[in-house]
Formats: structure tokens, sequence, C-alpha cells
């Protein structure tokens, strides 16, 4: 009798070329695709020209230009910045010789990597994908193993299709229960990073679980997998079903008839089998699940929003009193305050974690007649064009403008300020994105993450707000 | 590419005693816009070593001697977490840090350090700890020994463990991706019947 295994297990035995050491812990990997992008590929290229190397499969690889566009109306207007310029025409000649499909700026179907791979289907249960942005844990929502590489293993994996890993310990999340009225995907991963800590999951792969992630919507699971970096995951993973086929159904790279019939046979098998062991379990109620916001410099410095900002005096373990009161300092903020008092500069929805259109939906529904606070600076960047124009086809563009929002073009823009969508030094910002490090949207920018119908609540109140408290006076 | 090889090395070691100090902070996004390796030194913990005009910032520990000198860092636990950005490292690398002391480090960092030649050691809470004392009182070399697993300062030397790949890798400075193309066949007979098998990924 073999073992029960859980998925992540299975997806690494099926995709292991050979045992690297007795036990298997460390295996060559077969990964069945990447993407790349204009930042963290350009050395991975010259490495491979350098050594005369060849790309093993380069069908297996698509590039995008995402991270240093701009994403103002004129899509041109970073080209004037020499350095942006250099990595997307390092990144065109790189696809150009190599036989690399690239979605540059003017493709129509340019977006943020992890935006776009699901929304052309090219992510697909049962796969290993490695790219070179820790967020490629999103892949996860489909039942594939997605993960963060480094430059030098982008190169390796360019040149030999395969990666020297390392095999990751099993953690079991299993999240229960209703969700709240107004409560989300994002507030369902930040509550788990605030539970376990910024590497509560470190050296684990995690398989998310439980009816409340059964509930979601495959973007709302894509939300979930894309954090799970943010506790140190190098992988998470969500069993596939019927709502993971529907939505690869009318994909465009996605397999179709006879092949979709025998993918179809084969994904039904990727799941944990019964009694399979867990190295680690938590479990989660999902009712007890409030909008979440953080208030320090590490997404694990997280609270519900009806909270006050703790106070580091109350944490007994010292290392983590010290980071806590560094992150008070520098998000200039005092204990006991209100996080709902807590007024805000911007508003930014975007990133690959909260700019689907599911997202943009959720914001939209709270700015309907509604505008954004005096003196509130709103933006957003949808998080792939495709995203863009079905936004604009539903009208919920309309809704942005109209409350007082920038609609913006496609790209990475102010969840890591590489093009010229900065926040400025001491400016307070309500944001979908995943990281709220010191300097990420800009050199001394103070950042508040949240999900997007949150930033939209905080851009109207003109301060960290309950978007439940909101919708309740709209509809009264 | 190949990685610069490390056996022994001795030197000063600086101290940054905080937990989770991520990517975006020892590579500020400003120095991520080249297409080679080059200038990362003056990135490595930009914001922290310089001011907004450019000045060394005199408190910042890796601005005052004897550890701008330094060769090697002990810090707090889960070390370069954040983004995948090898940029981090090579600014390291260039800096002039040959090893890194921490009880963990994050999981693509830690990868992307054996890729580089950089020596990432996980000890044990206490063994920091001493380390950082050590490192604070800015007296005496530390010397890091891979062949035997050993970290010493002038009064003490600890053992460290590091898996035996990894080890290898880093005392040759092996090129990783010659030594994975030595089974080129292998890996083309896995992938015909594994693409075989998912003919729907062919
Ligand atoms: S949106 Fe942010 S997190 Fe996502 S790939 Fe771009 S920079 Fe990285």
């Amino acid at each position: 009798m073999t073992q029960p295994r859980t998925l992540y297990d299975k997806l690494v035995d099926s995709h292991t070329v050979r045992r690297l050491d007795e036990e298997g812990r460390q295996v060559l990997l077969y990964v069945d695709r990447t993407v790349l992008n204009e930042y963290t590929s350009p050395q991975a290229f010259t490495g491979l020209r350098e050594a005369g190397r060849d790309v093993f499969r380069p069908r297996s690889a698509i590039a995008v230009v995402d991270h240093v566009n701009s994403t103002r109306p004129d899509r041109d207007a970073l080209r004037a910045d020499r350095a942006n310029d250099a990595q997307m025409s390092y990144l065109q000649k790189n696809c150009d010789d190599f036989g690399i499909e690239l979605f540059d700026l003017f493709h129509s179907q340019q977006g943020i990597e992890h935006v776009v791979m699901p929304e052309l289907g090219l992510a697909l249960p049962g796969m290993v994908i490695a790219a070179g942005d820790s967020h490629t844990t999103t892949y996860g929502a489909f039942g594939s193993l997605g993960f963060g590489i480094g430059t030098s293993d982008i190169e390796h994996f360019l040149a030999t299709q395969t990666l020297v890993y390392t095999r990751l310990r099993n953690m079991r999340v299993e999240v229960d229960g209703a969700l709240p009225v107004g409560v989300t995907a994002k507030d369902i991963i930040m509550a788990v990073v605030r539970q376990l800590g910024a590497d509560g999951a470190r050296g684990y792969a995690v398989e998310f679980a439980g009816s409340a992630i059964g509930n979601l919507s495959i973007e709302g699971r894509m939300t979930v997998c894309n954090m799970a970096v943010e506790c140190g995951a190098r992988g998470a993973v969500i069993a596939p079903d019927e709502k993971t086929f529907s939505y690869l159904a009318d994909k465009p790279r996605a397999p179709r008839g006879a092949l979709l019939e025998k993918a179809l046979t084969a994904w039904q098998s990727l799941r944990t089998d019964p009694g399979a062991a867990f190295d680690a379990y938590v479990e989660i109620d999902a009712a007890a699940i409030a909008p979440m916001v953080t208030w320090g410099t590490s997404p694990d410095q997280a609270a519900p929003v009806t909270d006050v900002i703790p106070d580091p005096a109350h944490e007994t373990n010292d290392a983590r009193r010290r980071d806590a009161e560094r992150a008070l300092d520098y998000m200039g903020l005092a204990p006991g305050t209100r996080l709902r008092d807590i007024a805000i500069d911007r508003a930014f929805i975007g990133s690959c974690t909260n700019a689907r259109l599911e997202d943009l939906r959720a914001a939209a529904t709270v700015l309907q007649g509604r505008k954004v606070a005096p003196g509130v600076a709103a933006a957003v960047v949808p998080g792939s064009s495709e995203v863009r124009r079905r936004a604009e086809a539903e009208g919920i563009d309309r809704i942005f403008i109209d409350a007082g929002f920038e609609w913006r073009q496609s790209g990475c823009s102010m969840c890591l300020a590489m093009n010229d969508d900065v926040v400025a030094p001491g400016e307070r910002c309500a944001s979908s994105t995943n990281r709220n490090f010191e300097g990420r949207q800009g050199a001394g920018a103070r950042t508040h993450l949240m999900s997007p119908a949150m930033v939209a609540a905080a851009a109207v109140a003109g301060r960290l707000c309950d978007v439940r408290s909101m919708e309740a006076s709209h509809a009264g | 590419m190949r990685a610069e090889p490390f056996t022994r090395k001795s030197g000063v070691m600086a101290a940054l005693p905080a937990a989770n100090i991520d990517t975006d902070v020892i590579m500020p996004k400003t120095f991520l816009k080249g297409i080679d390796r080059s200038g990362l030194d003056r990135g490595l913990f930009h914001d922290l070593r310089f001011d907004e005009n450019e000045n060394p910032r005199p408190d910042f520990v890796l601005n005052r001697p004897p550890w701008n000198e330094a060769s090697f860092l002990v810090t707090g636990a889960n070390f370069g977490c954040g983004s995948s950005r090898e940029h981090a490292v090579w600014g390291l690398r260039q800096f002039g840090i040959g090893a890194i002391v921490a009880p963990s480090f994050a999981g693509i960092f830690f990868d992307n350090c054996a890729r580089n030649g950089l020596l990432a050691i996980e000890a044990s809470d206490s063994q920091v700890g001493i380390l950082i004392e050590h490192a604070q009182a800015g007296v005496g070399e530390v010397t890091i020994d891979l062949e035997t697993q050993t970290i010493a300062t002038p009064e003490r030397s600890f053992h460290f463990d590091i898996d035996e790949r990894r080890k290898t890798m880093l005392l040759n400075g092996l090129d990783a991706v010659g030594m994975t193309l030595q089974w080129r066949d292998e890996i083309e007979t896995f992938q015909s019947r594994y693409l075989a098998d998912h003919d729907w990924l062919a």
C-alpha cells in the first residue's frame, strides 16, 4: 500500500527528475512554466549568453513588462527614463534572441505577471511554476505549486528546465465557517499572517482548506495564496474543484476538447489523500474574522479595524517589542490610537494581490454614489489590460472616476513604486497591496494594507474606516 | 554563473539586531533598475546608510569604524524576507559581506545566498545573542571556517550545521547550471515521458 500523501507531496513527486540525496529531501525538480519580468531576469539572460547556453524549452516561458512601466494613460510616458527603458529593451532583445513570447507595454494582454498568467489559462492544476517573483505562490489557487526564485535560479531553470529543490514541510491551514458580510479573502489571509507571524510558515508549503476557502471564488483563492508568502510560506496550494475547472473553461490558452477531458481526469486526483499527515495544523474560524488593517511595517503587524494600536510595552518578547516600537516610530503612530482615527493622504487599489475584476467590483460597490474625501489622492491601477477593458465594459471605470479616483493603465505601480507612482515621504496610504515594508511605496511612505473595499471606504472617509459601517449607512 | 568559493574568512562582524529585515530595506528599489549587477554596494541598506542628501548617517552601524569594513553580519530571525530580488545578495557581496549569521533566513534569500558564494548560517538564538554582543563590542575579529563548520571569536567558538550539497557548492564555487547539465539526458527523458502523460501541456 502506498502511503497517503499531501497534495504538495504529490506535486513534488510527480516533478522529481532525480533525487539528490538518499531521503529525497533534495531533488532535481522539473518545472513546467515560468513568467519573466524586466527587472529580475536581465542578469539571468546575460549569464546564459556568457556561458553560450540556450533556453531548454522556450515555450515554457512567457515574459511581461509590469514592474517599471508607467501607468499613466499615455503608456509611453516613462520611456524617457533611460534605466527603465534599458530593462524593457533588454527584455525585448532576450525574448527575440531566445524565442520567448513577450507581452510588452503595448500588448493587449499586458499586465502584472500573476494576473496575466491565470487570465491566459497558463497556470493549470498539477503544474510546478517557478518565477523570479516571491508572489508566484499565487498559482496555488489552481492546485499547482508556485514559488519564487532568484535570478541565478531563473538562469538555472532557463538552461535546464529544472531547479535544485529542497522539499518543504507540510502545513494545513483550515478556515471553516461563513465569512461575515464585508469580510473578504484579503482579510482571511491577513488574519492568517497575523496569527502565524511573518515567518510562521517559513520552511512550509501551506495547504489551505476548509469551507471558507471552498466558498471563495478563484480570484479570492489567488489573493489568499498570493499573500501566503508574507508568513514565509514558499508554496501554497488549494485542491482544485469544479470552480477551478469552470474558471479555466474559457481561458484562451487552457486545454479544450479531448485534451481537456483527459486533463480533467488527471486533475481530479490532485487532492490530499485521506489520512495524510501534516507537520503542522492551524485552524481559523472564518466567522470571527473582521476587516483587517496593518498598523506597522511588517504584514503581520495587523489588527481588526475596530481595534486600537497595540502598546509595545505589553509585548513580552523583547525582539518583537523593539520591532513594534520601531514600526510605530516609522509609521508616526502612538499606541492606543483607534485605527479608525488614522487619517490618510492616499488610497491605492492595485497589485497582484487585489486588482482583478472582482476586487475592482468590490471597491466600486462601496464608491457608487460617493466621493473621495477632500485632500485624499486616490488611484486605481487594474491588474491587467484585460481587467481594465472588462471593467470599462461594465462601467466600473465611471464609478471610480466619478468618485474622484484616477483610472490608470496596468502595472505593479505603487505596490513597489519602481516607476513614477510613488507615495511621498511621510504620506500615509491605504493600500490593497501586500507589503507595508519601510520604504516599499516610496522612501518614508507609510502604508496600511487592507482589502480593496476597505481602501475604497478609507478613501471616502479620509481615514481608516470599517467598510461595514459604510455599507450600513448607505443602505439606510 | 560560477560563484566565488568560500573556505575560511576572518574579519569584523556587524550586528543588525532586528527580526524580519526585508529585501526592500536591504536593497531599495531605486537600485533595481540595472541590467547588470553593478553599483549595488551603494544600494546596500541605502535608506538606513544615507540621508535624503546622500550623506552617510553617522549613527548607522555600517558607517562607523570598525564595522564599515565588516566581513560578516549577525542579525535577527527571518532575515531577507520579502521579494525575490537577488540584488540584495549581490549588494551584500559587493559591500564585502562573506557570511551572515541569523536564527533563520527567508527561503528565497537563503537559496540566493548559496548561489552567490554568500554563506548563510542558521544558529541558535543564544549563539546569535552572544555574537551580537561580541559584534557590538567592536573588538576582536571573527573567523568563520566552512570546512570545519565553526564560527570563532577570540573568546569562544561554535559549530554550525549546513547541508552537504550547499557546503560543497560553497567550498568549490561550482557552476550550478553546469552541474545540472550533466543530467541533461535524464531531464530530456523525464520531459518526454511527462509531456506524453500530460499531453495538454505539450
Ligand atoms: S504587484 Fe507588487 S507584489 Fe505583485 S508582482 Fe508586482 S510588485 Fe510584485
